[in-house]
């Protein structure tokens, strides 16, 4: 058609066409022009001439571009603290950083963070064994049995109350309640991450147990299953994975907490696994005492323990989303 | 109404007449629905199924459903199968059970090899067939079908009605169908249920129209109401 001539000229060309063809049909019609300002096209004139307005173009880009803005100024910080822990964790890593204690003189270089990382394993695992089962239990209870009874509305709030608790405050309960007559211990310190972490099961497989289509329960109760084979046979395994990823991200919230254990355990500079009677270290508590630390040793190890703790939370987080997709991909 | 033995019996109707409402009271599944309230009677071999002692979960297991939507579980076809046996507490030999199962289903041969594989790679013919085959492994009496066959291609759904035939011999069979030509094709007795409106209030409810013989309901409906339902007068 009109070889030789640029791109630019012929889309320009066939603009030109378009705002005379909207031209033809204002002239035709004044009503259907003013009802469709934007340009109707007529009949005959091809979409390939079409473009959308500069006005439109522009605008969109604009909001792409402020929502780009946005996501950036939200992971700054994240990106920021992520780069700074490795940068400074990793000079003080090493493989005698994972598997020795502390040092007999806190002032000395060297030694590593082995009791305060067996002291949350130990801590975090028995509280995971107190609050998987209640939580979900629970949540079996609210969802199948307690539909909108007293009890479960007693259930669901005091849920919602407990997850906005600060934790320094289950702390101090505990303290009162255990610490006092018990003394400091793993136990102790398990029992107030416990109950951090029950409302976070507990809601979360309530989610999850609702997610579970009904059709699959009205098949199982179709074949002459009571309520409770109902229940244990196909409705949790079926929400076993949701229920997973909910359980892995109450296990990485209680790795990171430190003002209750501060209350509970107390920390220690001694490789121990004594459940009571005996102050016990966890991550938290080591990196905090390592801060603190007037010693340039000291802190070496708080941030080299940093680092620890940040990639123990980062694997539980990705496994969460793992086993969250992998469940997603076999349906 | 009487539902005969190694018989099937068709229940057809418009839309939203109550036909798997029905169909549903028959095994006590409207229990799992709150607020649901059931009067009068439903006689399982004389015994009224309704009343108070009467366990439901004893009653389903010996009068099975099978749904309009293929549900199978998220599991292997293996255990969809042995699923009802296994909470029944079957004691025999649970691979000739599932194989048994499969094959009256007309499904074993198609899934032979993969009986370890997720029940929901199967097509929607096969998944519905494979929830005849889990609802026959709990050896019922009674197998009730709301419209066992709606979701799925003419090809699948003849392969269900042909199966429908073939378990005749062996299960007394109820099917809900909105399909008139299938409730010819495939029963022996036919119930025609109808919604009646009270025009003061809206409320609707369903109503037992006719019931007997399917040549009868299709061929000299008793009622007129029948006779313009099956002859496509509205429906």
């Amino acid at each position: 058609m009109k070889a030789g001539k640029q791109p630019g000229a012929t889309n320009r060309l066939k603009s030109a066409e378009l705002s005379r063809a909207s031209v033809r049909l204002s002239d035709r019609s004044p009503s259907v022009a003013s009802r469709w300002a934007a340009g109707r096209l007529e009949p005959g004139t091809s979409l390939k001439g079409c473009r959308p307005a500069r006005r439109r173009v522009w605008r969109s880009r604009v909001n792409s571009a402020l929502v780009v803005f946005a996501v950036v100024v939200a992971l700054t910080p994240v990106v920021l603290i992520l780069y700074h822990v490795t940068r400074k964790g990793l000079v003080s890593m090493s493989w005698e950083f994972l598997t020795s204690s502390m040092p007999l003189s806190f002032r000395k270089a060297g030694g590593g963070f082995l009791n305060a990382l067996v002291g949350t394993a130990i801590m975090v695992g028995l509280a995971a064994v107190i609050s998987v089962p209640l939580g979900i239990m629970g949540a079996v209870y609210l969802v199948e049995y307690g539909k909108g009874n007293w009890l479960a509305k007693l259930i669901r709030f005091f849920s919602d109350v407990m997850s906005g608790v600060p934790s320094v405050f289950v702390g101090l309960f505990i303290y009162t309640a255990l610490v006092v007559h018990f003394g400091f211990g793993a136990l102790m310190g398990a029992a107030s991450l416990a109950l951090i972490m029950i409302p976070i099961v507990v809601r979360s497989t309530e989610e999850m147990l609702k997610l579970v289509p009904s059709h699959l329960k009205d098949a199982s109760y179709a074949l002459g299953a009571a309520k409770w084979q109902t229940i244990l046979r196909v409705v949790l395994p079926a929400a076993a994975p949701g229920i997973t990823t909910g359980v892995m991200l109450a296990i990485a919230r209680a790795a990171g907490e430190t003002a209750p254990l501060i209350l509970t355990a107390l920390g220690s500079y001694q490789l121990t696994a004594k459940l009571w009677g005996e102050p016990i270290s966890a991550l938290t508590l080591a990196i905090f005492d390592g801060a603190r630390n007037p010693f340039a040793a000291g802190q070496a190890r708080a941030w080299a323990g940093a680092l620890e703790l940040l990639a123990i939370v980062l694997i539980c987080t990705a496994v969460a989303r793992l086993i969250a997709a992998r469940s997603r991909l076999n349906r | 109404m009487d539902i005969l033995p190694r018989r099937i019996t068709a229940i057809i109707g418009p839309s939203g007449c109550g036909k798997s409402t029905f169909i549903r009271c028959l095994n006590r599944m409207n229990d799992l629905i709150p607020g649901a309230r059931v009067e009068g009677q439903v006689f399982y071999h004389g015994e009224d199924i309704y009343a108070p002692g009467v366990d439901p979960v004893v009653v389903r297991r010996h009068i099975g459903m099978v749904f309009q939507r293929p549900n199978p579980f998220p599991k292997s076809i293996y255990e969809n199968v042995a699923f009802g046996a296994r909470i029944n507490g079957y004691k025999g030999d649970m691979d000739e059970l599932v194989e048994r199962c499969l094959r009256r289903a007309a499904l074993w041969d198609e899934v032979k090899n993969k009986l370890k594989k997720s029940a929901l790679e199967l097509s929607g013919g096969q998944q519905q067939r494979l929830c005849i085959a889990r609802a026959i492994a709990v050896e019922p009496d009674v197998i009730l079908m709301d419209e066992p066959a709606s979701a799925l291609d003419p090809i699948a759904t003849t392969r269900i009605e042909d199966l429908m035939q073939e378990l005749k011999q062996d299960y007394s069979i109820v099917i809900v169908t909105h399909n008139m030509q299938q409730a010819a094709r495939v029963s022996d007795e036919t119930a025609f249920l109808y919604t009646e409106v009270d025009e003061a209030t809206g409320a609707r409810w369903g109503v037992l129209v006719e019931f007997g013989d399917t040549k009868q309901i299709f061929t000299k409906p008793k009622d007129k109401r029948t006779d313009d339902y099956v002859s496509g007068r509205f429906g």
